[in-house]
């Protein structure tokens, strides 16, 4: 039998019993968020553009510098071309979005709450949510046709899958002691859905509603290059045939735009709405 | 399934009578043919092992268990207070007090209930903001704005620190005093038990197996110390 001895790492001690301080206190928690720093990001990477355009490293025609693409942004707004194909695009996903958004939530209230319904309506929701929206247009164009019914439908079931997923699992898990305290303090049906069924699951559909917004956007690009004579994405088919690749530019920049902005709204109001909650949001 | 009755106005009758409750959970016997009677303003607290079925019976009187057997009469006004204070996170501490009170009223009602335990200037907040005692204070004005004939507690202060749970057994008890529901309170606290109750009662084996009045030997240190012996020994707890 051998014996071992350890030895002690002069330093190693002294490393142990160094006081901890608040940094070491907080390091399970991200630090506090400083003003705007969502955009730090983005902007990092323009200037990254600016500086590799200038610079001549990447060829103009392939990658125009964000001056030129810019100038033909302006250049867009004042003769009016652009205003009419972004409303065309806004058009399509507010008006796809909103339906989506309201039959997700009805759908999901429905299943969740009633047993018929669940069985009517998850299995399907379940199926639909594996096929991608892309796979449903050629569907979508021989019952639909090619105009704004098509995409707007598209966009619609796109849109209802995230939320009623989210709002229908949040329906479900609905806290049990929450239930019993309903019945302790006898409240009718409707009341128990209006102060705790609906309450407890607007942070499901919050979430959902933000997956939706983003989703919007990306539909709305897939069935605006396919098939169109308005919006974003025909203005970016167009560029491409004529090898606009500032136009292409801006048409991307739009679209990111728009996506930022609209999900910076729904955290707006999804922190307004939910300001009872205390995370690491707040 | 239990039939739940209002008994007869009288007030030499018993506001809450149980009798021969039966429950079984997965083929063990919890309660096997249990009686229970609380009188008008009583106060009493019911004691047991864990598992011994305190929880059951409470939850069974509250109405929260539907297949439990055996008659059950309750007043109509009953309250429950629950081990957690149970508020709903999503409405502010006033509105949280009135969940399922309505009428002219209800929202003053609601006021004076939360001025009574000290949290007049806290109807606006958040019921996150709040500590816990001061959480399960908001609970306890919740109870009180139904004007109960009945109070179920299912060890509400179990949760609390040890200088916040005297403050509260302090409040309970002046509440009482003042409003005079009859109480049935759980608790595996022998001491809280002896310091609050009119009537401690003790359950093994699915039934009643000690029910002794206490209100009357609170004068005497020497008659608590027998109870509190006796009581610690029907729980198992020996002193040797």
């Amino acid at each position: 039998m051998s014996l071992i001895s350890f030895t002690t790492p002069s330093g190693f001690l002294q490393r142990r019993a160094k006081p901890r301080g608040q940094a070491q206190a907080r390091a399970l928690l991200p630090k506090a968020p400083f003003p705007a720093q969502r955009l730090l990001g983005p902007v990092l990477i323009l200037a990254l553009w600016y500086v590799a355009s200038g610079a001549g490293w990447i060829s103009p025609a392939k990658m125009p510098g964000p001056d030129a693409v810019i100038a033909s942004l302006a250049k867009m707004v004042v003769d009016g071309t652009l205003a009419i194909d972004v409303a065309a695009s806004l058009q399509r996903a507010a008006l796809g979005l909103s339906i989506g958004v309201v039959s997700g939530f009805i759908l999901a209230v429905v299943a969740g709450l009633t047993r018929l319904g669940d069985a009517l309506i998850d299995g399907n929701v379940q199926v639909k949510r594996s096929i991608p929206s892309l796979a449903l247009i050629p569907l979508f164009i021989i019952w639909l046709g090619i105009g704004e019914t098509m995409k707007v439908a598209i966009i619609a079931l796109g849109t209802m899958v995230p939320i009623y997923i989210n709002t229908h699992a949040a329906l479900r898990g609905i806290d049990r002691r929450f239930v019993e305290l309903g019945q302790t303090v006898s409240l009718s049906r409707a009341r128990f859905l209006r102060h705790i069924v609906f309450p407890a699951s607007l942070p499901g559909f919050f979430t959902g509603l933000r997956m939706a917004v983003t989703h919007s956007w990306t539909a709305l690009v897939v069935v605006e290059t396919i098939n169109a004579t308005s919006g974003i994405g025909f203005m970016i088919t167009q560029a491409r045939i004529y090898g606009q690749t500032d136009v292409v530019l801006v048409g991307l920049l739009l679209y990111g735009v728009l996506g930022f902005g609209s999900d910076g709204l729904v955290r707006a109001l999804e922190r307004r709405t939910l300001s009872w909650r205390q995370s690491l949001d707040q | 399934m239990a039939s739940v009755a209002r008994p007869v106005d009288r007030p030499d009758t018993p506001v809450v009578r149980v009798s021969n409750l039966r429950r079984v959970f997965d083929g063990r016997t919890i309660l096997d043919g249990l009686d229970l009677n609380i009188a008008r303003g009583e106060f009493v607290a019911l004691l047991g092992r864990s598992g011994s079925g305190k929880s059951t019976i409470l939850r069974a009187v509250a109405g929260l268990d539907a297949v439990v057997d055996g008659s059950i009469e309750v007043p109509e006004r009953r309250s429950v207070l629950f081990q957690d204070s149970r508020l709903l996170p999503w409405m502010s501490v006033v509105d949280n007090v009135t969940l399922g009170s309505y009428g002219p009223g209800t929202r003053e009602r609601a006021k004076a209930a939360l001025r009574e335990v000290g949290l007049g200037a806290k109807e606006k907040s958040w019921p996150k903001t709040l500590s816990g005692g001061e959480q399960q204070r908001v609970a306890l004005a919740r109870s009180l704005v139904r004007d109960p004939e009945l109070l179920l507690a299912d060890e509400p202060f179990s949760a609390l620190d040890a200088l916040t749970r005297i403050r509260m057994q302090r409040l309970l008890q002046e509440l009482c005093q003042r409003h005079a529901p009859a109480v049935l309170f759980v608790t595996h606290d022998v001491e809280e038990a002896l310091r609050l109750a009119d009537r401690v009662v003790i359950t093994a084996n699915g039934r009643i197996t000690y029910d002794q009045p206490v209100a009357t030997a609170r004068g005497s240190p020497l008659r608590v110390e027998a109870l509190r012996n006796d009581i610690l020994d029907r729980l198992g707890v020996s002193k040797d």
